[in-house]
């Protein structure tokens, strides 16, 4: 498999002087296309830091990041703007929808972002409404859809650019075990492919079946990196 | 960037409470400012009609007189040497006093009354009643159709009334381009009856009107009327001495100043502190913007876009608003002295965009500042 992500020697504090703690430190490690990563550790042992400096969102003290083969943090603002825009798909935590705009409307955002005519980005977002199973939710407005069709609507905007990296975040922290398993299922048999990297921060030992690998920190260093028997 | 700012557009009209909210707070103040300076201007306009409505191009006056309504006589003297100045091409005596006129009801009317001169009637209004030569009869008066006349009874060609124990008669109905300020109705005569007519001091003459030459004798003739001891301004210098009188010297320009700058602080604050907790609702998506791939520049467009918008159409409804009330109350009261000018629209303008920048500065420093990892992290 093609390496997708190559991070060496990542470090990131807060605070200076005596007051300076360590969030992630010196961690490195490879993800692959056609895989599905799982970041896994307790509170505060720097998983959501690891992968914002993965993603293109914190800069990282020391250390580099490859994406693709490109060294994203040698790249201008407006460069790791855009890097984030056509490579990195984000499923956040409490999915960040716009109440005021419509289902389809929070989907097109990325294409819209990327400047592509209004209609064809609703149509494009109706298309990947309509692949995770809510094209008849099209015009409702976000806070009329459960927590499920949410994350799925989540899920589309993500998709929606057809990133090389997908990346969420404790994507059922919020939902019950069976709406969970079922986000999973989706994620595992329809996004993942050759062409993609799927990066998941999760504590919900419920979901670690579905992992191809799990990557465990505690204390901002990576513990051990193993890869499922059944995979 | 049409796209981003539709999405923009659509965060905040879809947001009813808010828009409502913010559209209210810069009508009310867009409202407040034209209401308050139409006001104002349609004082000063009035409070200048009549040296509109007489169109004379120089007017020579007592350096002491401030506005047109209280003129002090000069001799006849001053005529003859501005007749006599070079660049004068004529110049006329004005007699313009108020007097007390009785009706043919008992009831007594103060009025203005005008007294044009004899040979030129220079300054003479446009009649939509009546011929002009008939200003010569006997007894004879033009009376103005403005919101005032109803206070002689709506007289005809033919009403008679009494002043000073004189009869009068009115023998034209004139329409002018402004009326005055004090609710006083307008008559016009000849120089010669106002004289005979109203009891007058030694000197009679109230204004010397002058044609000059040339735009370019303006000068000149000013200065040669200096020298004479007396003031000679343009239409638009006296004017602007009569509006200096009203802004400064009463009390009036204060106030009406005072409470623009208090109905810009309202408005600002209430459409600035409304805009301010709409960003702050907003934070996150903003954030999630960034986080998705929205660069810092195009976050500032959609803020500065929905601060426009909010403000243009706040101002419409503001002039609106106002310009309905005005309107209205013309209807219910003629004499109401309030004029939208261009002026006023475009200072309205400038000020509503203020706002708009000073809301939008305020909500564009929150969003620069929020951090895609501080939405990441939850």
């Amino acid at each position: 498999m093609d390496t997708a992500i190559s991070a060496k020697e990542l470090t990131k504090w807060f605070g200076e002087g005596d007051l300076r703690t360590y969030a992630v430190k010196e961690v490195s490690f490879d993800a692959y296309f056609g895989e599905i990563l799982f970041v896994v550790g307790p509170s505060g042992s720097g998983k959501t830091t690891l992968l914002s400096m993965i993603s293109g969102i914190l800069r990282p003290d020391s250390g580099t990041v490859n994406v693709d083969h490109v060294d994203i943090w040698s790249l201008t603002p407006d460069q790791i703007a855009e890097f984030r825009l056509n490579k990195v798909g984000f499923v956040f935590q409490d999915y960040h929808l716009f109440p005021r705009l419509t289902t389809a409307e929070n989907v097109a955002i990325p294409l819209i972002l990327k400047k592509k005519d209004w209609n064809e980005s609703i149509r494009d977002a109706e298309h990947y409404l309509d692949v995770v199973g809510l094209k008849n939710k099209a015009q409702l407005a976000p806070v009329k859809l459960s927590g499920g069709e949410q994350q799925r609507v989540a899920i589309a905007r993500a998709l929606v650019a057809q990133p090389d990296l997908l990346i969420f975040d404790e994507p059922t922290a919020s939902l019950d075990g069976d709406t969970g398993r079922r986000i999973m299922e989706f994620v595992k048999n329809r996004i993942l492919n050759d062409s993609r990297c799927i990066l998941i921060v999760t504590h919900d030992s419920r979901i670690f079946e579905y992992a191809d690998r799990i990557m465990r920190m505690e204390d901002g260093k990576t513990v051990g990196i193993e890869k499922r028997a059944d995979h | 960037m049409k796209g981003i700012l539709k999405i923009a557009f659509k965060l905040l009209v879809n947001d009813k409470g808010k828009y409502a909210a913010l559209l209210v707070g810069i009508t009310f103040a867009v409202f407040l400012m034209v209401q308050m300076i139409s006001i104002f201007s349609g004082i000063l306009i009035k409070s200048s009609s009549t040296v509109i409505n007489l169109g004379a191009d120089m007017w020579v006056m007592d350096p002491a007189v401030n506005n047109v309504a209280s003129s002090i006589p000069l001799p006849d003297y001053v005529l003859d040497a501005v007749r006599s100045i070079e660049g004068v091409n004529y110049a006329v005596p004005l007699y313009s006093g108020a007097a007390l006129v009785k009706l043919r009801n008992g009831i007594f009317q103060p009025v203005t009354i005008l007294g044009l001169d004899d040979h030129s009637l220079f300054g003479r209004p446009e009649l939509i009643e009546g011929e002009i030569e008939d200003i010569y009869a006997e007894n004879a008066f033009i009376v103005v159709q403005d919101a005032e006349v109803r206070k002689l009874g709506h007289p005809t060609v033919g009403t008679e009334f009494e002043l000073n124990d004189h009869r009068g008669v009115i023998v034209g109905i004139a329409k002018v381009g402004a009326s005055g300020l004090f609710g006083l109705p307008t008559l016009y005569t000849t120089y010669s009856k106002a004289i005979q007519y109203i009891p007058s001091p030694r000197f009679t003459i109230s204004y010397i009107l002058v044609e000059p030459k040339s735009p370019e004798a303006v000068t000149h003739i000013e200065s040669e009327v200096r020298r004479l001891g007396y003031l000679a301004l343009t239409k638009d210098e006296f004017m602007e001495k009569i509006a200096n009188f009203y802004k400064y010297q009463t009390g009036l320009g204060t106030n009406i100043l005072i409470m623009t700058a208090v109905s810009f602080l309202v408005g600002l604050s209430i459409s600035g502190q409304t805009f301010y907790t709409f960003i702050l609702e907003n934070l996150e998506k903003f954030g999630a913007l960034k986080a998705i791939g929205a660069k810092g520049r195009e976050l500032i467009y959609m803020i500065l876009f929905q601060a426009a918008f909010t403000a243009l159409v706040g101002y419409g409804l503001g002039v609106g608003l106002c310009v309905l009330i005005i309107v209205l109350a013309k209807i219910r009261v003629p004499e109401y002295s309030a004029t939208v000018t261009f002026t006023t629209l475009a200072f309205a303008f400038v000020m509503v965009l203020i706002i708009a920048a000073i809301s939008s500065y305020i909500g564009i420093r929150k969003v620069l500042k929020i951090e895609p990892f501080d939405i990441f992290r939850g």
